[in-house]
């Protein structure tokens, strides 16, 4: 790779106006009422629950929420990937406007990768012990292409490169256990992008990586998107990158979307108590340090034991004990024309602003 | 030494820790590589203080945390834990040692056993140290909703958990044998910033309370701010810089802690397409092929403006202009401003602060102390 003989000293100028200039590309994905159970000791758990969102070709979907509140097990279910006893009771995933989650299972086995992949939170348990890196790679090539032995490793070793493994030639004949952390996330990274698929679903891709590594890998992810018009699930706990990469948003809690919108209205105007609260906790470089960090007080829901309305209501400072957010069935998520959307019975409450700070 | 009579040992010790991986041929039988994972690294950690250690991925953070508990051995160097020299004792002696040190570890899936339950998990060291008794399964509950785990779930596997829950389910492990000192390996990357916080002030509530000494790595350089008396940052095995929290922050003196402070992503919308998200040029650093020199040179914005501001010898490296020092002689930390160090023949010092640097300051919010660019020649 060239590289550049001078840093550039100069502030990036500011891109152009976010606004699209033609029409919206068409969507890639789109989930629809995705209700995923669980057997549990009092009958089944819902662990998703009614979610439905969409991803357009070359756009970039970012899903946020409460650690526990079903981020994985969204996309795991849009994969027909949920392990037993689990099972998706409802709903559909289409892509290009197709039904896949009704197809045979040969069938989905073969989108998965090729036309849909996810790299997958686990680093390590993603990756089998006994084989090296590279003969993943190309065992993953060679399931979905006609391609020789000797060029699909040289494929593998330029996938490392792109990922930024350094001294790939050499590193492709490695075992996971003897890579760091982020080099392990590096080769999933590699491995879901072998097969250039049109969506791609990131679950927590670079939470083991420095925050240049971080940012040189959403750049590689970007400019994939912009060649083929991939798109992007990613499914994150950094709102910085939201804010960076994220051309929408979903925000999660409990098994249920509570709110959904363009990055720049739910960053400017977040809607819903909880993700209201929820940015209220960013850590932040220029913080008080001698404080304690803000958290959300309360406990996270137990989703087998969900009270009968609003999920948040037992921590939401707007809507504790009302009777109405205790009891009402929790609301389908509504909005404006701008596609702005949450879930919520106190949307416009007066004082909520007061009440949240 | 006289005043160890006065001054307590530091908690944790390691001097001039090394430790080389040799790698084997694989399956095309390449030549295998020696990997110094660490190299040469010295570090202290006092009772109740919590060192920071940021750094590239693959530098050897972790291979680092896990000397500090011999979980691997080093090929050089010393470990002291409360001023003993113990890189010399037995494997039996160290696992009795191990109930003062405990690890959190970055891969929170891979260190639990998928066939036991994760009650049985959070006991395994109390049981392991002989410490279980009637009060075991009450212990467990207590650390489970310390770090806000449902104790009804004790029964439970890990693949029932969500990856931020596993995380939880290490640092409930690591807190059952209340130990002196925990390094902590990304402990909280995994969770959502309000989890997060609630962990963090869990850790910071402990510490206050029982002086617990931390060794913290993570990636988050807010998260890191926050927690930290001391930070270290690690690039190819080295430690390159070592200073105190709102130094590091404020007047980073390393190129590449510069280059880390400029990639920190912020959640604010203007922020989108103003920052400068790289300062750095090329690929990143290879353990297998650690360049002469500076390591960092072939990648350093620094060594490059000084060049080019002339006044030192140079040399032509593939397309760029470099100090000769950066290419040739390889710089040791030194200190430089009070107890701060630093491996760079150039430090960003206040007075000699690049563009570059005052820049990236401007970005996160710091304005910079004194701010004098270089002068071209
Ligand atoms: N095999 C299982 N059996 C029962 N419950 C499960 C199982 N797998 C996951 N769950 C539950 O499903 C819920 C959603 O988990 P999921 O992994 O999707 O969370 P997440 O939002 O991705 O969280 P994180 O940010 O921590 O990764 C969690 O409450 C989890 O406990
Ligand atoms: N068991 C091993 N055998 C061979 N090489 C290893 C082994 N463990 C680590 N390494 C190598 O040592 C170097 C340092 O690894 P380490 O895991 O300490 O990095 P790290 O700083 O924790 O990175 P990350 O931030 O990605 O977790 C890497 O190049 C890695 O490939
Ligand atoms: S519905 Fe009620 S409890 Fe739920 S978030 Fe809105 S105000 Fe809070
Ligand atoms: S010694 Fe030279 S190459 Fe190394 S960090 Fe300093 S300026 Fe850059
Ligand atoms: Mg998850
Ligand atoms: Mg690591």
């Amino acid at each position: 790779m060239p590289n550049k003989a001078m840093p550039n000293l100069h502030p990036v100028a500011p891109a152009a106006p976010v606004a699209p200039a033609t029409a919206p590309r068409p969507v890639a994905l789109e989930l629809r009422d995705l209700t995923t159970v669980f057997p549990g000791d009092d009958g089944p758990v819902t662990v998703i629950d009614g979610v439905s969102l969409a991803v357009r070709a070359g756009g970039t979907l970012a899903v946020v929420g409460e650690s526990g509140s079903g981020k994985s097990m969204t996309f795991l279910s849009a994969l027909g990937l949920v392990a037993a006893p689990g099972r998706v009771r409802r709903g559909e995933v289409r892509i290009d406007g197709a039904d896949i989650l009704h197809q045979p299972p040969e069938r989905l086995r073969r989108l998965r990768g090729a036309v849909i992949s996810m790299i997958f939170q686990d680093p390590l348990t993603a990756l089998n012990p006994v084989f090296t890196i590279g003969e993943q790679i190309v065992e993953v090539l060679r399931a979905h292409q006609r391609i020789g032995r000797a060029a699909a490793r040289a494929r593998a070793i330029e996938l490392l490169a792109r990922v930024q493994i350094p001294d790939p030639a050499r590193r492709v004949d490695d075992y996971p256990h003897q890579l760091s952390g982020g080099q392990r996330q590096r080769v999933l990274i590699a491995m879901a992008i072998a097969l250039s698929p049109k969506i791609l679903i990131a679950d927590e891709p670079t939470t083991a990586l420095d925050v240049t590594v971080q940012a040189q890998i959403l750049d590689l992810l970007a400019d994939l998107q912009a060649e083929t018009g991939m798109a992007l699930v990613l499914i994150t706990h950094d709102l910085g990158l939201v804010a960076r990469y994220a051309d929408d948003v979903a925000v999660m809690y409990a098994g249920r979307l509570v709110e959904t919108g363009s990055m720049e209205e739910v960053f400017t105007k977040p809607r819903h108590p909880y993700t209201r609260a929820l940015f209220r906790s960013i850590p932040r470089l220029d913080g008080p340090v001698d404080e304690e960090l803000p958290a959300i007080e309360g406990q996270p829901p137990n989703v087998a034991r969900l009270p009968p309305g609003c999920a948040f209501e037992p921590r939401c400072t707007v809507g504790r004990g009302r009777a109405d957010c205790c009891t009402r069935r929790p609301l389908p998520l509504a909005g404006d024309r701008s596609g702005h959307r949450s879930a919520c019975f106190h949307e416009d409450l007066p004082d909520r602003k007061e009440a949240i700070r | 030494m006289s005043d160890t009579l006065s001054a307590p040992p530091p908690a944790l010790e390691l001097v001039d820790a090394t430790r080389v991986f040799t790698r084997h041929g694989g399956l095309f039988k390449k030549a295998g590589k020696a990997v110094r994972a660490v190299d040469g690294v010295s570090l202290t950690i006092r009772a109740g203080e919590t060192l920071g250690l940021v750094g590239e991925s693959g530098s050897g953070k972790s291979t680092l945390g896990r000397l500090a508990l011999r979980l691997v051995e080093p090929t050089s160097g010393r470990l002291l834990v409360d001023g003993r020299d113990v890189t010399g004792v037995s494997k039996a002696e160290m696992q009795a040692m191990r109930r003062d040190i405990q690890m959190v570890f970055q891969d929170p899936y891979g260190s639990l056993d998928p066939r036991v339950t994760i009650g049985q998990s959070i006991a395994e060291p109390l049981k392991v140290h002989g410490l279980w008794d009637s009060d075991g399964p009450q212990k467990v509950a207590g650390v489970m909703s310390l770090v806000g785990l449902d104790p009804s779930h004790a029964d439970r596997y890990p693949h029932q958990f969500s990856g931020g829950q596993r995380q939880r389910i290490g640092i409930a492990r690591a807190l059952t044998l209340d130990p002196k000192i925990l390094v902590l390996d990304e402990p909280v990357s995994a969770l959502d910033v309000s989890i997060q916080a609630q962990i963090i002030n869990l850790l910071q509530r402990i510490q206050r309370e029982r002086g617990l000494s931390y060794l913290f790595i993570a990636h988050d350089l807010a998260v890191v701010r926050h927690v930290s008396h001391r930070i270290a940052v690690m690039y190819l095995g080295k430690v390159v810089e070592m200073a105190e929290r709102d130094n590091l922050y404020r007047r980073p003196l390393h190129p590449y802690t510069v280059s880390l402070l400029a990639a920190v992503p912020i959640a604010d919308v203007r922020m989108r397409n103003r920052r400068r998200t790289s300062v750095t040029m090329g690929e990143i650093g290879s353990a297998t092929n650690v360049p002469p020199g500076c390591r960092f040179h072939p990648r350093c914005y620094r060594a490059r403006l000084v060049a080019a501001a002339g006044g030192v010898p140079t040399e032509r490296s593939g397309d760029a202009l470099l100090p000769r020092a950066c290419l040739i002689d390889q710089p040791a930390l030194k200190a430089c401003g009070g107890t701060d160090q630093v491996a760079c023949h150039f430090p960003e010092t206040p007075e000699t602060r690049s563009e570059v640097a005052t820049a990236v300051l401007q970005d996160i919010g710091y304005p910079p102390i004194r701010p004098i660019p270089l002068q071209s020649a």
